[in-house]
């Protein structure tokens, strides 16, 4: 009897807690269905109006997310990469984006001969490739000397070390300013694949659908790369326990390297992706790096499936919130990233998939 | 704490610093008081609220300079009578003033209270992304920045010549340099630091960790606010552009300067920058060497990379190895009164974080 009574109080306080707990979850639910119901039925005053009513268009969003995320999780995997294993945040990512970018243009217009206003129909596939190979290549050199000379003796220190690279960052967007100038330019797609494709009635650009293909290339080739090979092995286990890893008498120091040159690798096949999609210019370094920034806050830091989560849902919330928001404010569109993260970060503080760092 | 306690040789040295403040508009050119040292006031009090986080919380925080700006764009809106850009609310500029501190304070709350669950990497990351996406909101929602940003914004009547705006920055300067030294050994202070050590012990001790460090957010982000009211009069005008991505890396670049966990290296750090900021284009020769105003931005990160290469905490920590080098252990005995040495448990700090 007493048992009973006394056990009372302590349950209600945990059914109180266990309820206080389950909230945010409730909360974004509910959130989550409102926007559908929004997008569904009632967005009838927006550029995209209500997907019942004009599934074309709603098709065509779709689309975008996930082409455009298909770009995020391409620029963000290398990030992600580089801090799971060494707890490096590179804050130098977005400048090795757009190196990357502005060397494969330099590269392509030097292959085609002619320093603007290239048609698509003049460029092959191969000199879009080799360009972005060059691109790559040189943003995964640029990675690994930025590695060696200033991340390499302080190993531990984590906000030195992101402070430094910060640093880079500053003095990158300058120099490359001064050799690149401050005019946009663009990577010009082969001529063979800037088609349309007819979605529900409306055109659709091929391009983006080829984003998307090296960004699925890029994570299944990643995915066997850490699953299946003795160096993937070894970053899976350095990630978990680096002094582990260490003391079985594994040089960790050159997978440290690698895996930064790969992570390099993979902003600078982002930037190219990025500068064929919409342009390099001065301030897309930090765009980029934001963006990295919010996939990787958002799917977790470190982890290779936070990183597509993260990339999906924030390049949903970047494609519907211009299209379906009601026109006179599609401007706050801005905004809505903003409740995407606190949405995430009110459920799980580390990411989607993270785990205190 | 009586009065011979006060009488330290760094109080001593901070108090004839003071003085010589106090009297500078008498002794240097108007331009220097005026330009140079009002700037250097103005960015050393924003950047002294980075290290008040770094330092008592443990908190890298990037989004101080957004903070600065809301304040700066929430005093244009509501002072400002005419003109074609921002809201033109027209209200007494001390009601605006109070307008603006309030907004900034309660923006500071919500964003901290969103961002204090995180830490170390996660927090800095964070605040990064606030930074961003704040300057998109001022530069997208063209109502309440204008097109272009707000111009000729009036201070208020008091403070009208331009010496009062430095004897104002001065005052701030140094109430904040107490106030946040003081904040530091309060009850509240200590519960930070406990929190920054071992949020887990101080949670288990029935501290609320997250607004603690909510609340410290909100503080520093009120202060950041007056710093950015100083900014706007100063200016005389801001625009979205002033509180982009570089603005926000320059402030924490001063932060870092100085030493990201000293108070005395926030000013230090502002007062670097503004005087390379002015006065390298006047050196002999550094246009030989292909360094020009436009290079600005490489000499300041290349100064940045070589001061955290060196010493993580800073000219502050560079100046206190150099003169432990300089005067080894200058103690012949113990001293008198305080007998052997206690057993005090040091930790590392390593930019204002514990290092385990």
């Amino acid at each position: 009897m007493n048992t009973t009574l006394g056990r009372g109080p302590v349950d209600s306080a945990t059914r109180r807690r266990a309820v206080l707990r389950r909230t945010p979850l409730g909360a974004v639910a509910l959130a989550v269905a409102a926007v559908a119901a929004w997008v569904a039925f009632l967005a009838d005053d927006t550029p995209a109006g209500p997907a019942t009513q004009d599934p074309g268009q709603f098709l065509v969003t779709v689309l975008d997310a996930v082409t455009f995320a298909g770009l995020l999780f391409v620029a963000a995997s290398g990030f992600t990469l580089i801090f799971g294993l060494m707890r490096t945040v590179n804050m130098a990512h977005g400048s090795l984006f757009l190196l990357a970018a502005y060397i494969a243009i330099r590269v392509q217009e030097s292959m085609v001969g002619q320093s603007r206003n290239i048609e698509p129909g003049h460029v092959g596939m191969l000199d879009w490739l080799v360009p972005m190979l060059a691109g790559a290549g040189v943003a995964a050199v640029a990675g690994l000397v930025i590695q060696q000379l200033f991340l390499q003796w302080n190993e531990g220190q984590e906000l030195r070390q992101a402070l430094m690279t910060l640093a880079l960052t500053v003095v990158l967007a300058d120099q490359m300013l001064r050799e690149f100038g401050g005019l946009a330019q663009t990577m010009v797609w082969p001529g063979t694949i800037t088609h349309f494709l007819s979605v529900q009635g409306e055109r659709y650009p091929v391009t983006r659908l080829f984003i998307l293909g090296v960004a699925v290339l890029v994570g299944v080739l990643l995915w066997l790369w850490l699953t299946r090979t003795g160096t993937g092995m070894v970053i899976r286990a350095g990630v978990d326990d680096r002094q582990m890893v260490r003391g079985l008498g594994i040089n960790i120091k050159l997978v440290f390297a690698v895996t930064f040159l790969v992570g390099s690798f993979l902003a600078g096949v982002g930037g190219v992706l990025g500068a064929s999609f919409a342009g390099a210019a001065p301030g897309t370094d930090g765009n980029w790096l934001l963006n990295s920034l919010v996939v990787v806050i958002i799917g977790g830091l470190g982890s290779l499936r936070g990183a597509a989560a993260g990339s999906l849902l924030y390049g949903t919330v970047v494609a519907f919130s211009p299209a379906y928001l009601p026109s006179e404010y599609s401007y706050y569109a801005i905004i809505m990233t903003f409740v995407l993260l606190a949405l995430v970060l009110a459920i799980r503080p580390y990411g989607l998939f993270g785990r205190p760092a | 704490m009586t009065a011979r306690d006060l009488l330290t040789r760094s109080n001593l040295l901070g108090a004839a610093l003071v003085v010589v403040l106090l009297v500078l508009p008498s002794l240097a050119t108007a331009y220097f008081v005026n330009f140079v040292m009002t700037q250097t006031f103005i960015l050393g009090l924003a950047a002294a609220t980075i290290v008040f986080l770094a330092k008592y919380g443990g908190m890298i925080s990037l989004a101080q300079f957004l903070l600065f700006g809301v304040a700066g764009f929430m005093f244009g809106n509501a002072a400002q009578e005419t003109g074609a850009r921002g809201l033109n609310l027209g209200w007494h500029p001390w009601a605006a003033v109070v307008f603006a501190l309030a907004v900034t304070t309660a923006a500071a709350f919500v964003l901290g209270a969103l961002a204090s669950r995180s830490t170390g990497l996660y927090f800095l990351m964070l605040t990064m992304v606030y930074a961003v996406i704040g300057y998109y909101v001022f530069a997208q929602i063209v109502e309440i920045s204008g097109p272009g940003g707000l111009t000729s914004i009036q201070r208020p009547d008091l403070l009208g010549p331009p010496v009062r705006l430095y004897y104002a920055g001065l005052g701030l300067s140094v109430l904040a340099y107490v106030g946040f030294r003081a904040v530091g050994r309060t009850a509240f202070g200590l519960a930070l630091q406990g929190v920054r050590d071992d949020p887990v012990r101080m949670a288990s001790l029935g501290f609320n960790v997250p607004l603690h460090r909510a609340l410290a957010f909100t503080l520093a982000g009120f202060a950041a606010g007056a710093g950015g009211l100083l900014n706007v009069w100063w200016n005389g005008q801001i625009d979205p552009a002033s509180i982009a991505i570089g603005p926000t890396l320059i402030l924490l670049i001063i932060a870092v300067i100085g030493g990201i966990s000293s108070f005395e290296g926030a000013w230090l750090g502002a007062f670097v920058y503004v005087l390379i900021f002015t006065y390298l284009r006047d050196l002999p020769l550094i246009d030989r060497v292909g360094i020009t105003e436009a290079r600005f931005n490489t000499v300041i990160g290349v100064i940045v990379l070589v001061i955290m290469m060196l010493s993580p905490e800073g000219l502050t920590g560079i100046a206190r190895r150099l003169r432990r080098r300089l005067r080894p252990p200058a103690r012949t005995g113990p001293a008198p009164s305080t007998g052997p040495p206690l057993p005090v448990r040091t930790t590392e700090k390593e930019l204002g974080v514990t290092r385990r």
